[in-house]
């Protein structure tokens, strides 16, 4: 079904491909003498995490937002992605004037560990083999991923963030930055998220990744050394994963029972159905862009994500002591990471009497709101970083243009 | 005569006293904060530590959007999350007759709370006992437009009910202010039966010996 639209540019994987490695993005290398510990146990030596910085850093550098992508997302922030040509992915929260406001901040996306842009990843090449890594890289965690990003931005010269801000998996890194370093965090913006992967969440996951387990091209991992590509597999996993991004109130306005390019049902199993053509549109547009075994690593990452687990299970536990300001903003119509998840967060952070402000917001566009064009969300993200930035004492962005 | 929703709705008068009640530098909780305008004039004015609780939308964003530490909640289900006496002061202004029990909600800000603020329209006002008596009909205003049918404020009381609900609660008066119609302060060496007749609006600041 997904065969004719699937046959990719050879250009298009060698750049893929080359991305891994030598992403066309800053890049920061870390030798034998820096190995990066992981949850799963191993280290890993030599390592690199691949950035875009945009704005300056202040003289005493205390300017600095560190961004948080989303589980298929990249450092290409607010700046064109190398692979797939698009703008950046959050333009309308990132750039100057915006509420993360790149003439006063100095604002630093990496590409998460695990990824396949740049950062080590199972894309990556192997030091032991020469290889791509594949499955032998060990499992990373949101954890790891924090470490990783903690490593890059003492790299960088910078002891203290002023805010840590994500969406979706990315907030998860954002809370989990308040918890593994949290005299390093001023403020964090946690959007569309939750503290723990629910049942529900691992299990569309586990769908994603037997589909790409599932397709002969996958090789057990190897495919890059084979010269194959899991597409097939990698596409369903992404077409499922999409729905969940969502709601059926959205679907519904957007396509409805809609026809694609005819006039009345086929009586068969093409793409009848306008939901149908798009669904594919979206996997196949994906696997031009993504690694399918880092997208089994991410996905794992993010299963294995419960803050409470270390902390005897008790949610308020996990914030106990924090200076930091938070900032936890949910979607009405967001079923992957409902409300519920936001106001767990937003509890155990009173509790531990943290300074929090939370807001649902009325969206019926489902998770993918935090990327979408919402105003309440841009307006009460500019108010929140204009606080904390008084009460840090430095330039806070500018006042939304009318 | 000045009519008690024209009385209710002049915040100004009432954020400024309980602005004056509150220690600079101090730990605020404030219930029912809507935009958030008497947490911004602690800020500024009181260097104090100020969080906030609202239930519309509409008042959660705006408050957020001053970059205030305002979350959506509801004062009737969600003090229960915050822990023994974690603030010094837990404010409840012009909010008491929206809750659906005013008692558990006052008993959870004396728990909260080492002090707590409480400021509520006066129903026993002269003006209310008029419009009951020779109109028969409840209070209706253009700036309080609801109708006994529609209206937020489901358990109003008079002065001295909530003083009655206060010694209830095991709460003491550490201090009382009763304004008149047109938001002066009554003398402090009137009787509460004058107070509950003239006072429109009262604050008042309470503590609680807990266990």
């Amino acid at each position: 079904m997904l065969d004719a639209p699937l046959t990719e540019t050879d250009a298009q994987a060698s750049l893929r491909r080359s991305e891994a490695d030598n992403p066309s993005s800053l890049v920061m290398r870390f030798g034998t003498d820096a190995p990066l510990t992981l949850d799963a146990g191993p280290a890993i030596a030599p390592w690199q995490i691949a950035y875009q910085t945009y704005g300056e850093l202040n003289d005493d550098r205390s300017n600095a937002i560190l961004i948080c992508h989303a589980l298929t997302g990249d450092q290409h922030v607010a700046s064109t992605n190398p692979v797939t040509g698009k703008p950046g992915w959050w333009t309308l929260m990132v750039g100057p004037g915006k509420p993360i406001d790149t003439d006063r901040f100095f604002v630093i996306c990496s590409n998460v560990l695990g990824g396949c842009l740049g950062t080590t990843g199972p894309a990556s090449t192997n030091p032991d083999t020469g290889r791509p890594y594949g499955l032998d890289l060990p499992v990373v965690t949101i954890a790891d991923m924090v470490r990783a990003q903690a490593m890059l931005v003492t790299g960088l010269g910078i002891d203290k963030l002023f805010a840590v801000v994500g969406g979706s998996m990315g907030g998860m890194q954002a809370l989990q930055w308040a918890v593994s370093y949290p005299e390093r965090v001023f403020s964090v913006v946690a959007i569309a998220t939750s503290y723990r992967h629910s049942s529900q969440n691992i299990a569309f996951h586990e769908v994603g990744r037997q589909a790409v387990m599932a397709d002969p091209d996958w090789c057990g991992g190897r495919y890059l050394e084979e010269g194959r590509n899991p597409k097939k597999g990698l596409a369903v996993a992404r077409m499922a994963a999409h729905i969940t991004y969502m709601s059926d109130r959205s679907l519904h306005q957007k396509f409805g029972r809609n026809l694609q390019d005819r006039d009345a049902l086929a009586f068969g199993f093409d793409a009848d159905f306008q939901i149908e053509s798009y669904l594919r549109h979206q996997g196949m547009t994906f696997v031009d862009r993504f690694d399918a075994n880092s997208y089994l690593y991410v996905t794992r990452a993010t299963d294995y994500f419960d803050l409470a687990a270390d902390h005897g299970g008790v949610l308020a536990n996990v914030f106990k002591g924090t200076k930091t300001r938070f900032c936890v903003l949910s979607f009405t119509s967001d079923w992957l990471y409902p409300t519920s998840e936001s106001r767990a967060v937003v509890h155990a952070l009173n509790a531990a009497g943290a300074p929090v402000s939370f807001v649902e917001i009325e969206s019926d566009r489902g998770h993918d709101s935090f990327l979408l064009d919402i105003p309440e969300q841009f307006r009460i993200v500019r108010g929140f970083l204009t606080g904390a930035a008084r009460a840090r004492g430095i330039a806070g962005p500018a006042e939304e243009a009318r | 005569m000045t009519d008690l929703a024209d009385l209710t709705s002049d915040v100004r008068i009432d954020l400024k006293l309980i602005a004056g009640l509150i220690e600079p530098g101090s730990r605020v909780l404030d219930i029912g904060c809507g935009d958030g305008a008497l947490l911004e004039l602690l800020e500024r004015t009181r260097g104090v530590d100020a969080r906030g609780i609202e239930i519309s939308q509409d008042g959660v964003n705006a408050a957020v959007s001053r970059g205030l530490s305002v979350i959506q909640g509801d004062a009737d289900s969600d003090l229960v999350q915050y822990p023994d006496q974690s603030f010094d002061y837990v404010v409840l202004s012009h909010t008491i007759q929206a809750t659906r029990n005013a008692r558990r909600v006052l008993d959870e800000m004396l728990r909260i709370g080492r002090r707590v603020v409480v400021s509520l329209p006066n129903f026993g006002h002269l003006d209310v006992r008029f419009r009951l008596m020779f109109l028969g009909r409840m209070p209706v205003s253009k700036r309080l437009p609801y109708s006994w049918y529609d209206t937020p404020n489901i358990h109003f009381c008079t002065i001295r009910d909530f003083v009655e609900l206060a010694k209830d609660v095991g709460a003491h008066v550490d201090q009382a202010i009763v304004l008149d119609g047109t938001g002066k302060r009554l003398p402090f060496s009137l009787p509460w039966i004058v107070w509950n007749l003239l006072g429109a609006q009262a604050v008042f600041l309470l503590s609680r010996e807990d266990r």
